[in-house]
């Protein structure tokens, strides 16, 4: 099944200068793997409320510290972009907005959607 | 000298079974964890912010275990298709076959690790 072969794989992020679609593109990914490790933490959160009130007092005294609390905000912002940018793919799944025009001018949409929604997040809850 | 057409060739193979099952898994879950991601939010910022005792009362309401319980599973099942991909893309072959089983096992203890903790925080009450 697997042929030793020296075919080069598809040519990644180093080949071209890449446009705002391919940057979002990439960043989309980036933020998904991210995201994978930020659920790890989110598990390690559910432990630490099994673990009791104790646990709970230095969790939160750990996480009010600037470096974590803007990791977290980070994180935040990772899975708000990568909300953003998924729900676009859901469209062109659907088969919308592949027009040329359209593809800058959605990027925006989504990136100022996931900061509003970010903002929102930092505002209101 | 073959008689057989490439068609029938193709027949004898058989179909790789999967099909587009991994393709589409990652939507049905990326669609089921918009709405979900509101619950996360919730969560993360009571876990940060609250006291302990509220924020066991607000994960103990049905509506929130069920609601986070459905997003850590579909997180999990999201996050291992996702990871899945990006092995398959820069992976070399020897090493990718182990990298995507270490991903998928990985996200099954993580996935069983959170309901276990869910269960054992709502269950305690």
């Amino acid at each position: 099944m697997a042929i030793p072969s020296k075919r080069p794989t598809s040519p990644h992020l180093q080949v071209y200068k890449l446009p705002l679609t391919g940057l979002v593109s990439i960043t989309h990914r980036i933020t998904g793997v991210l995201l994978s490790l930020g659920l790890v933490l989110v598990v390690w959160l559910l432990s630490v409320l099994v673990s009791g009130q104790q646990a709970y007092a230095d969790m939160q005294a750990i996480m009010a510290l600037m470096v974590f609390k803007v990791m977290y905000w980070g994180f935040i912002y990772a899975l708000f972009f990568h909300l953003c940018h998924g729900i676009r793919h859901l469209l062109w799944d659907a088969g919308l907005s592949f027009e040329h025009a359209k593809l800058n001018q959605y990027v925006l949409i989504e990136l100022a959607a996931s900061w509003l929604l970010t903002l929102l997040t930092f505002i209101l809850v | 000298m073959a008689y057989q057409a490439p068609l029938a060739k193709v027949r004898g193979l058989g179909s790789a079974k999967s099909g587009t099952a991994h393709w589409w898994m990652q939507r049905v879950t990326a669609f089921a964890l918009v709405p979900l991601t509101f619950w996360l939010i919730c969560f993360l910022t009571m876990g940060l912010n609250a006291p302990y005792r509220e924020t066991l009362v607000w994960l103990a309401e049905p509506v929130h275990t069920v609601a986070i319980v459905a997003w850590l599973l579909l997180a999990c099942y999201h996050g291992a298709l996702g990871l899945q991909v990006v092995i398959e893309d820069y992976a070399g072959e020897n090493i990718k076959i182990i990298a995507v089983w270490a991903v998928n096992l990985s996200f099954l203890l993580l996935a069983l690790a959170a309901v276990i903790a869910v269960l054992r925080i709502v269950l305690a009450g």
